[in-house]
């Protein structure tokens, strides 16, 4: 336990004093991405680097995805820790054939000889009236991809320590961060630091129910459970927090303690990541099992612009509260 | 096109000349062995030959130091065997050998080696220019003051990220020299039929960086070029493009049946065949007998034959260690 004096602090500001950490601590590390520096960030995360670190190593790019992502990777591989920022998820498409083709690929391809100490950091997800090109969750896209790690901090302890792990990783870590958690605010001890990078969480305990969340779906879950346990089910809350590779063992344990699951996965719900946790507890923990895996994903269609429809198309707290309830056998109207 | 032999023999040192002319002859002895390696099913995959276009890889990197990098295409065997990855090395990645240069994992498209700096064998066109960039800044950032090569073919200038790329080592000041191996081919498309503009030196001179076109059937021409491209990138800080134009005597790949050009157009490129006209001219200039191309040859041959037993005697990597180097194993460095 900490001694040090909890503060007030934002999920964007956690962020941002990680970023700033590494910077301080290693003189190989540095951000580069589209509107990093005089801008500060399309989300704020990097206001007042560019004049603490300078241009150099806050590096504002063209909208050159393909070539800056890339050149991560090849700064990677020639010593530095790059930390690229690509502003969004959907954005990454532009550069997939970097993330996927080379820096997932090329430590195999040259039999082990190059690592890529790589950290790409990306804002995922829907709510924000955006529409159907600026709402995309493909973490579960990008999962699919052997050779990346994949981290969703949903909480502020995370935000402020998955940062360092990361860059210590000598593989591409991608980190991303749900566009409704940056204003997240809460407590977190003065001296918070590292976390590790290779466990799930669980965030509430509870005998009933799993519910397992990652990133922007954590406070769905959280919320879902609150109104459960008014009607006495005590759902668990297991946090994913790392997305490749996925902690089976705190999976299972968990379903083993509770024989129930439900995934809330902001993705798609055909090929999510929430029908790969539900295949893996299917195969490792079936006997386990009272009810069928239960999902609540995103509805299969690009996101509408319209905020009815919007949150019509999303995981929400009483869509989850439903399908517990139906599992269990509740009567949803009590 | 002119011909070297045709041009006035500048002064070449025999040394130079010969060692010119044997790295040339050692790329084509190698990839004919690999057509018949090819067609033995020793090799498989996509593989892609290099005949026709040796002056490219022995000019340029003639010009480099060995503390540069090079990144390179699918068409590497002899960038790589000039560079200075062993034959038995790079044969042995071919028949997926433990003792490979990338331990059989990549093949022929993916030869790496750290030791050369050798950083690929990428297999996406254009996909290897966003690296060089990379490494380059890495250079750039760390005071060192190193080149990166980068390669890549006429194909690739069609892409999206050798735009990105252009305008970001030359916003950035980056140091790479962009050597690009124009051999008038997108695979079977000719450029005429892609682009909109042909004078790809142009292209790049529009994102302000000095870029010129070369004679790539002219090992001479092309060293020359790269010593001075590679002078104003180490010392100048800044990227530098060649357009090295040349041509590919065979079939893209061993899948392509070659229908999209006729036997005469290859053979009037046959004219300009990089190695005979380097003999001709060392032979004028009174340099370079029979008895050396003999001994030049003998000892080719010795090599490749030598790199043909290592491959074949090298062990196929366990089952049990098929996922392996999915993740770097040990701390980066």
């Amino acid at each position: 336990m900490s001694v040090a004096p909890a503060k007030t602090i934002t999920y964007r500001e956690a962020m941002r004093e990680a970023i700033r950490e590494a910077l301080l601590a290693d003189e190989r590390v540095f951000l580069m991405g589209e509107d990093v520096g005089a801008y500060g960030g399309c989300f704020g995360v990097s206001r007042g680097l560019l004049d603490e670190f300078g241009p150099e190593r806050i590096r504002d790019t063209p909208l050159s995805e393909s070539a800056f992502v890339g050149a991560g990777i090849g700064a990677a591989m020639g010593g530095m820790r790059p930390i690229v920022e690509v502003m969004t998820v959907n954005f990454c498409l532009l550069a997939l054939d970097q993330i996927m083709n080379n820096a997932a690929t090329i430590t195999h391809m040259s039999g082990g000889q190059f690592a890529i100490p790589l950290v790409i950091r990306m804002t995922t997800g829907a709510g924000r009236q955006v529409a159907a090109q600026h709402s995309h969750s493909l973490e579960g896209w990008l999962a699919h991809i052997p050779g990346l790690k994949l981290l969703a901090p949903a909480t502020l302890a995370d935000a402020r320590g998955m940062l360092a792990p990361a860059l210590a990783d000598p593989n591409p870590v991608l980190i991303f961060e749900h566009g409704s958690l940056y204003n997240l605010e809460g407590e977190l001890a003065a001296d918070a630091g590292a976390v590790d990078i290779e466990r799930a969480a669980i965030r509430r305990p509870g005998g009933d129910v799993t519910l397992i969340a990652y990133g922007g779906t954590l406070p769905t879950a959280l919320s879902a459970a609150e109104e459960l346990a008014t009607g006495g089910v005590e759902a668990e809350v297991l946090d994913l927090r790392v997305l490749r590779p996925l902690d089976d063992r705190a999976i299972v344990e968990s379903v083993m303690r509770t024989h129930r699951a439900v995934v809330v996965d902001e993705g798609w719900r055909s090929g999510s990541l929430a029908a790969e946790v539900s295949a893996r507890i299917m195969e490792q923990a079936f006997y386990e099992l009272d009810a069928p895996v239960a999902r609540v994903c995103s509805a299969e269609v690009p996101m509408p612009y319209p905020r009815h429809l919007e949150q019509a198309a999303l995981p929400q707290p009483g869509k989850v509260v439903d399908e517990v309830r139906r599992m269990i056998g509740v009567p949803a109207d009590e | 096109m002119s011909t070297a032999a045709g041009k006035p023999t500048a002064a070449i040192d025999r040394e130079h000349g010969l060692e010119l002319l044997r790295q040339m002859l050692r790329v084509r002895r190698f990839e004919e062995k690999c057509v018949e390696l090819y067609s033995a099913t020793k090799i498989r995959g996509f593989m892609h030959l290099y005949i026709g276009e040796e002056a490219v890889a022995v000019g340029a990197v003639h010009a480099l130091r060995p503390e540069d990098a090079i990144v390179a295409t699918y068409r590497e065997h002899g960038h790589a065997l000039v560079r200075g990855v062993s034959a038995g090395s790079i044969m042995a990645e071919m028949y997926g050998k433990m003792e490979g240069c990338a331990r059989g994992r990549g093949g022929s498209m993916h030869l790496f080696d750290a030791a050369t700096r050798f950083y690929g064998g990428n297999a996406i066109v254009g996909g290897g220019l966003p690296l060089a960039v990379g490494l380059a800044l890495a250079d750039k950032l760390q005071g060192r003051r190193r080149v990166t090569a980068c390669f890549f073919g006429d194909g690739a200038v069609a892409e999206g990220e050798f735009h990105e790329c252009m305008n970001l080592a030359a916003l950035w000041t980056l140091p790479v020299l962009f050597l690009c191996e124009n051999n008038r081919y997108a695979m079977g498309t000719a450029i005429e039929r892609y682009e909109s503009e042909t004078d790809l030196a142009l292209k790049a001179a529009s994102y302000e960086m000095t870029a010129w076109s070369v004679d790539g059937m002219d090992v001479l021409a092309v060293e020359e070029a790269a010593r001075r491209a590679a002078g104003e990138v180490r010392d100048g800080g800044r990227p530098c493009f060649l357009e090295l134009r040349t041509y590919r005597f065979r079939a893209h790949s061993m899948y392509d049946p070659d229908l999209y050009r006729s036997k005469e157009e290859i053979e009037r490129w046959k004219e300009h065949d990089p190695i005979p006209a380097l003999s001709a001219r060392l032979q004028a200039a009174g340099l370079l007998n029979d008895a050396d191309i003999e001994q030049l040859e003998q000892a080719i041959s010795t090599e490749i034959e030598d790199a043909i037993a290592f491959a074949e005697a090298g062990t196929l990597e366990p089952v049990d260690e098929l996922t392996r180097f999915v993740y770097f194993e040990g701390a980066a460095p």
